[in-house]
């Protein structure tokens, strides 16, 4: 059973590789490998779930070497429904590009798709540090080739800017990575918890300096103000569907925040004391006013997304950052909701700038399928902007009712419910911009005979807002989920105990060594 | 020998910062890789200083952490083939725009959003 918790990385591994080689001329055969691969994942992801509900902590040595000479995956409540979220996403986002035939538009969609899931897959099932890092590479350098997808001079440059900035965060892991290893020797987590827990109070120097640098590496993953600047260019940029399977990245970088922040630094850990009261909540409260700011003030409609996705990651770190169960759990919920809300609305703006002259917010004549593509937007808008009756809602009611538990209740009802007014004005703007006044221009004497959008990209992007519509109804499950994984995160111990004890290779060893 | 590695980091990582703040994307190129230089050094370093020891149990008394030399070669082999997807993306940039500049170019009020 356990040897399920490597499938989900191994799946895409070997699948991406023989698109690669055995289907590279052939894009039908690509895309039933690549639907059927992420079905298969979905599958996985599912079973993990289910199998993990009542409180397993599955463990996976590679090689059957013992933790923490080994590498290990492990699998917890957690872990299994970032797997389960990924697929779904990766699913949905991959019938909207080939509806909308993004994949033929350039080489080796199919095959970095892959590629990328493989990546994420494995930061979320990771039990090293260090294997974290490889993992975040891996699906870094797969999301250099999906941003560039397709080419074109802008893209090819805010694909630089993109990519740099991702290297100089690789960097800064690096360093957080080499620090950790000269304090404690080890960088295997659950190893880590133990070690770091035992750092007396006149040592803290180089761990409180390694937990920040991997707050920081974190952050920009998570793209928290002040560090979000590579993110409007390159997810504006990049390819509809591709902005889309990024919506789940920064969410990677939440993950990792809460990871390694309930186990190897928990809250009341002497060495990293203050870091998330008086360090990641200001800033969370920032990028979440900042960000829906940016919506009301974007010119373009996909700078107004990307600059909702980091409202939004504002808010997902807002609710970590008050660091109880009732917020860990808050914040997991409204992950799920974000990721489905973002990638919706990056699909949406791809199916208006499809025939659009341009996505700068003025008055053009209408897109095609305007009725439908209108209606989309205003649901995903709802969603994001947190009004009822969708997921948004619920997510920031849990998040409003773990703030109202703690000391700064007032600053962050404040922000959050300001924040949210600003955003619901600015897709007001938006929306009534496109679709309203488009129908007050008319269409110049340049204007194209365009197709209308694809059935299954539109279904794919309704799909999305049905989860969403799920999330809600099903709110009370979900929620109860969540709560459990919160509290599975705030007693790492049989995590710990599963991952040190498990016997393998080199646990117990021979006489006279 | 301690003095010297770490003012070896202190300096590459200094100059590194400096070129990735430039403009253009040559010089930021070159200051990620003096980045990566710097940072394996410092993983390098992060099993201890030993001289001359084996990285591996003997019947000696002394041996050096062979941890940090695995890292160290992880983080060669992503950080080389990184540095190599990054001069292609520039170059490709570079020619389809003729212009090398890292930043976004300015926006036009006038016309619609980034030119």
């Amino acid at each position: 059973m356990t040897h399920w918790l490597v499938a989900p990385v191994i799946l895409p591994a070997m699948l991406a590789p023989f698109i690669v080689l055995a289907a590279r001329y052939h894009i039908g055969i690509q895309r039933v490998f690549s639907l059927a691969g992420t079905l298969a994942l979905i599958a996985i992801g599912a079973g993990l779930v289910w199998a993990t509900a009542d409180g397993t902590v599955m463990l996976y040595q590679l090689g059957d070497w013992a933790a923490p000479f080994g590498i290990v995956l492990v699998g917890d409540r957690l872990s299994a429904m970032m797997v389960l979220l990924t697929a779904v996403l990766g699913l949905l986002v991959l019938i909207y590009s080939i509806g909308s035939e993004w994949d033929a538009r350039g080489n080796h969609f199919h095959a970095l798709f892959q590629f990328q899931l493989m990546g994420i897959m494995g930061a979320f099932l990771t039990g090293d540090l260090f294997n974290l890092f490889v993992f975040f590479e891996v699906l870094l350098i797969a999301s250099y080739g999906l941003m560039i997808h397709a080419g074109g001079n802008e893209r090819l440059r805010a694909g630089v800017q993109y990519v740099l900035f991702n290297l100089l965060g690789s960097t800064l892991f690096l360093f957080a990575l080499g620090a950790i290893y000269a304090e404690t020797g080890t960088l295997n987590m659950a190893d880590l918890a133990l070690r770091a827990d035992l750092i007396g109070e006149e040592a803290t120097v180089g761990i409180r300096v390694a937990a920040v640098l991997l707050l920081l590496v974190f952050a920009i993953k998570a793209a928290l103000v002040p560090l979000h600047f590579w993110l409007p260019s390159s997810y504006a940029e990049a390819p509809g569907p591709v902005a889309a399977l990024f919506a789940i990245m920064t969410k990677v970088g939440a993950y990792a925040i809460i990871r390694v922040y309930t186990m190897i630094f928990p809250p009341d850990l002497a060495a990293t004391d203050g870091l998330f009261s008086v360090w990641l909540q200001p800033a969370a409260l920032l990028s979440l006013a900042l960000g829906m700011i940016g919506v009301l003030a974007a010119k373009k409609l996909d700078r107004l997304v990307a600059f909702a996705v980091i409202g939004s990651m504002g808010m997902v770190l807002v609710s970590i950052s008050m660091f109880t169960p009732t917020s860990i759990a808050a914040a997991l919920y409204y992950i799920i909701h974000s990721t489905l809300a973002g990638a919706a609305l990056f699909l949406i703006v791809d199916l208006v700038g499809h025939s659009r002259a341009s996505l700068a917010l003025r008055a053009m004549p209408p897109v095609m399928g305007a009725a439908v593509i209108s209606g989309l937007f205003f649901a995903a808008a709802i969603a994001m902007a947190g009004l009822p009756p969708l997921s948004g809602f619920i997510g920031k009611l849990l998040i409003l009712d773990a703030g109202y538990q703690t000391g700064s209740a007032g600053l962050i009802w404040t922000v959050i419910l300001a924040s949210s007014l600003i955003a619901v004005v600015g897709f007001g703007r938006a929306g009534s911009t496109v679709f309203w006044k488009a129908n007050s221009v008319e269409a110049g004497e340049d204007a194209g005979f365009k197709d209308a959008p694809a059935t299954t990209a539109l279904m794919a992007v309704g799909g999305l807002l049905a989860l969403s519509v799920a999330l809600t109804v099903l709110g009370g499950y979900v929620h109860d989920h969540m709560i459990a994984t919160a509290d599975q995160l705030f007693d790492p111990a049989p995590y710990i105990a599963t991952v040190t004890e498990t016997p393998g290779k080199l646990s117990t060893p021979a006489e006279g060594y | 020998m301690e003095v010297l590695v770490a003012s070896a980091i202190g300096v590459m990582t200094a100059a590194g910062l400096y070129l990735v703040m430039r403009m253009r994307t040559f010089p930021v190129i070159l200051g990620m890789s003096l980045l990566t230089y710097a940072v394996n050094v410092f993983l390098f370093a992060s099993g201890r200083l030993t001289v001359g020891a084996p990285p591996i149990l003997t019947d000696a008394e002394t041996y050096t952490d062979p941890l940090p030399q695995a890292l160290v070669l992880t983080a060669i082999v992503i950080s080389f083939g990184m540095t190599a997807v990054v001069v292609m993306i520039a170059l490709g940039s570079y020619l389809g725009s003729n212009d090398d500049s890292v930043n976004d170019p300015p926006v036009d009020e006038d016309e619609e959003g980034v030119v």
